[in-house]
């Protein structure tokens, strides 16, 4: 008999899955970023099934609430090449089926022999104040984990000065368009 | 009650399902979606060893932090391209982005 | 036993619960039966709240414009908005040609979800909480931002120029006064050191954090307005601009969702800023009677909802470079050294044992002067130019 537990767990396993199998089949860019949604609210579950509650928040704030608006934008931005029924895979589509069936059969024979996978979830050390508590403080600490959390930044603002440098609008000069 | 392999299972799946739409779809913007796909998948990973193998060590938590910031800056960088792209090509198809120079 | 009038709602629950078990049900069935019966009493008195607001709101900014208000359909014309809601449901459903149906229908649906997700994490009393998790604030943020999403996918798929332009300058305004929203937020969490709703508001028992803060509050209210769409910030729906944007193609209920989601969105917010700000359901007596914090926690929203009708009949609409340089040049830097003043003198009070009331006041005291000082420059050098403008012309 499947626990309460289990029954979430594979309601939104199955969810997701689906989700992201019509993520990549689906012709209609818009559908798709719908799709992508979905898929992404369905990790946001399991991380909560999993007892990570600030990941999954930061989950739903990170991918939906940016990454997924800003394809949703870029897909009308580019309007023109994408709302057209044009072919959407390429003539060696199956080349990839290929290469993604064959790495999961070897990854579900790798880990069907690893008996080190088949345990349950030990109990929570702190509880989830202590947690987050933990977390915060790791990432700021000399010792820990300050020097990933520094780069990540330094990251994102190079991402940010970057996109805004790549994305600028084109200026008409007299002769010929050029970058603003 | 879950054992682990189910999660491990799990995001093998979504992680072949992201490998096959970064090959097989013409799209830049579809590749993308893809991409988060795996990116996704490797959190999701990431968490369940957390979890189920060292719950009082918590760099796995920051190790998936981690991940989503460099997810989103991959993804602001990768959209400015296709937007830039567009402007020039009038395509997003990765196809007939094949010529350096016009 | 639990004392009635101590958990009132845990009272119910136990009734429920013993109650269902003895039907023969599984016990964690049971607490996910009652979880879900307790979102489903959550949501639904949330939307019909909507009705009083509604007719609270046409009536308050029709007494600031010198006329009466509704005062036909029932006493002081309570019952309006049922009629208009009875209209609204009997109107045909127009699909526009070439719209792509799923995000047309999805969009209306999106809007009110976000809004009312956002009542889950709302203390109305020391022991109601719906959800007590320990991330309420992040989790209103991303919440709350998942109504952006269905005005783009309103805007976009409804086939129509207008209402296009209106979802893009909606989603930019949004994203845009998003960032100070958040920044602002971060003032509460720091002050109170916890991320959960309930911690912030105990927090709040000697001062409210609108004694220790007033710029992170005032930056939160303004920026959640623009969050909203209300007026002054209503240039995304407003008729005579670009004919109602992104709910140009949405008539019949669809349309009375979109309605329902704002006016509802505008009370959340003054929820919010009475939670976070204000003290939520703090006040005399509350510890011996928690049902006395549902009344503080009503009043307190009641008055800062009457502060938003009232700036919505007092003030001009801003056009939207004004807003976006509003928010960019003046608001995101301010609340910028707000947090890191906040950060500062909440250091100082504890290493120095200072008196916290004082150093917070005495940051913002500062604050206030740099920004003033601030915009005195940054006057004088408009003028100057203007005026060397009109000279050399």
């Amino acid at each position: 008999m499947l626990s309460l537990l289990q029954i979430a767990f594979l309601v939104a396993a199955f969810l997701t899955i689906v989700s992201a199998i019509m993520v990549v089949t689906t012709p209609s860019m818009v559908h798709a970023a719908l799709w992508l949604i979905l898929t992404l609210a369905g990790v946001a579950v399991l991380f909560l099934l999993l007892n990570a509650g600030f990941l999954a928040v930061v989950q739903i704030a990170v991918y939906i609430d940016a990454i997924a608006i800003m394809i949703i934008i870029v897909v009308m931005l580019t309007k023109g090449a994408t709302r057209q029924r044009i072919r959407q895979v390429n003539k060696t589509w199956w080349g990839g089926a290929i290469a993604a069936l064959i790495l999961f059969a070897g990854l579900i024979a790798l880990f069907t022999q690893t008996p080190a996978l088949a345990v349950n979830a030990p109990a929570l050390a702190m509880s989830q104040e202590a947690l987050l508590e933990d977390l915060g403080m790791a990432l700021v600490d000399v010792n820990r984990y300050i020097i990933p959390f520094e780069v990540a930044s330094v990251l994102l603002l190079a991402a940010l000065i970057g996109s805004i440098m790549v994305a600028r609008p084109l200026v008409r000069g007299k002769d010929e368009e050029v970058e603003a | 009650m879950i054992p682990l392999s189910w999660y491990v299972l799990f995001s093998a799946a979504l992680f072949c399902i992201g490998l096959y739409g970064a090959l097989a779809r013409r799209n830049a913007l579809a590749i993308l979606m893809a991409i988060e796909l795996m990116l996704n998948a490797v959190n999701i990973n990431l968490v369940a060893f957390w979890r189920y193998i060292t719950p009082d060590l918590i760099a796995g938590q920051a190790f998936a932090l981690i991940v989503f910031a460099v997810a989103a800056s991959e993804a602001a960088v990768g959209m400015a391209l296709i937007i830039s792209i567009y402007r020039h090509r009038n395509t997003v198809a990765v196809e007939e982005i094949d010529m350096l120079k016009w | 036993m639990i004392d009635v009038l101590k958990d009132p709602i845990a009272w119910i629950g136990d009734l429920l619960r013993t109650w269902l078990i003895g039907l023969g049900l599984l016990p964690e069935f049971v607490t996910f039966l009652l979880q879900l019966l307790s979102a489903v009493i959550i949501a639904t008195a949330v939307l019909l709240l909507t009705f009083l607001l509604i007719w609270a709101e046409r009536k308050i900014v029709a007494r600031f414009q010198d006329r009466v208000g509704p005062n036909r359909v029932g006493p002081f014309g309570v019952f309006q908005t049922v009629a208009d809601l009875l209209k609204l449901v009997t109107k045909e459903l127009i699909t526009p040609t070439g719209a792509d149906l799923v995000p047309y229908n999805l969009a209306p649906l999106i809007t009110v979800m976000s809004v009312v997700g956002l009542w889950a994490v709302m203390p109305l009393a020391p022991t109601v909480l719906p959800a007590d998790i320990n991330v309420g604030v992040l989790y209103i943020i991303s919440i709350g931002a998942i109504g952006m999403l269905g005005i783009l996918l309103a805007g976009m798929s409804s086939n129509n120029k207008y209402a296009l332009l209106g979802a893009f300058r909606t989603v930019a305004l949004m994203v845009s006064y998003a960032v100070p929203m958040v920044l602002a937020l971060l003032v509460p969490v720091l002050l109170s050191g916890s991320m959960g709703m309930q911690a912030i508001v105990e927090g709040q028992r000697p001062i409210p954090f609108f004694v220790l803060a007033p710029i992170a509050a005032l930056i939160f209210f303004i920026s959640s307005l623009a969050e909203v769409g209300r007026a002054p910030f209503d240039l995304l729906e407003a008729d005579s601009e670009i004919v109602a944007g992104y709910n140009i193609e949405y008539s019949g209920l669809k349309f009375g969702m979109f309605f329902v989601a704002e006016f509802l969105h505008a009370f959340t917010i003054s929820a919010l800023t009475a939670t976070l700000f204000l003290g939520g359901w703090s006040g005399p007596w509350v510890d011996l009677y928690p049902v006395l914090g549902m009344l503080y926690f009503i009043i307190k929203s009641s008055i800062v909802y009457f502060v938003v009708i009232w700036i919505r009949g007092s003030f001009p609409r801003i056009r939207i470079d004004q807003m976006n340089a509003l928010n960019w040049k003046f608001i995101t830097p301010v609340a910028l050294f707000g947090l890191v003043f906040t950060a500062v003198a909440e250091k100082l009070a504890v290493e120095l044992g200072l008196s916290r009331l004082l150093t917070h006041v005495g940051a913002n005291a500062l604050l206030i002067i740099l920004t003033l000082l601030a915009l005195g420059i940054y006057a004088r050098s408009a003028r100057t130019k203007f005026e060397s403008g009109t000279k050399a012309g």
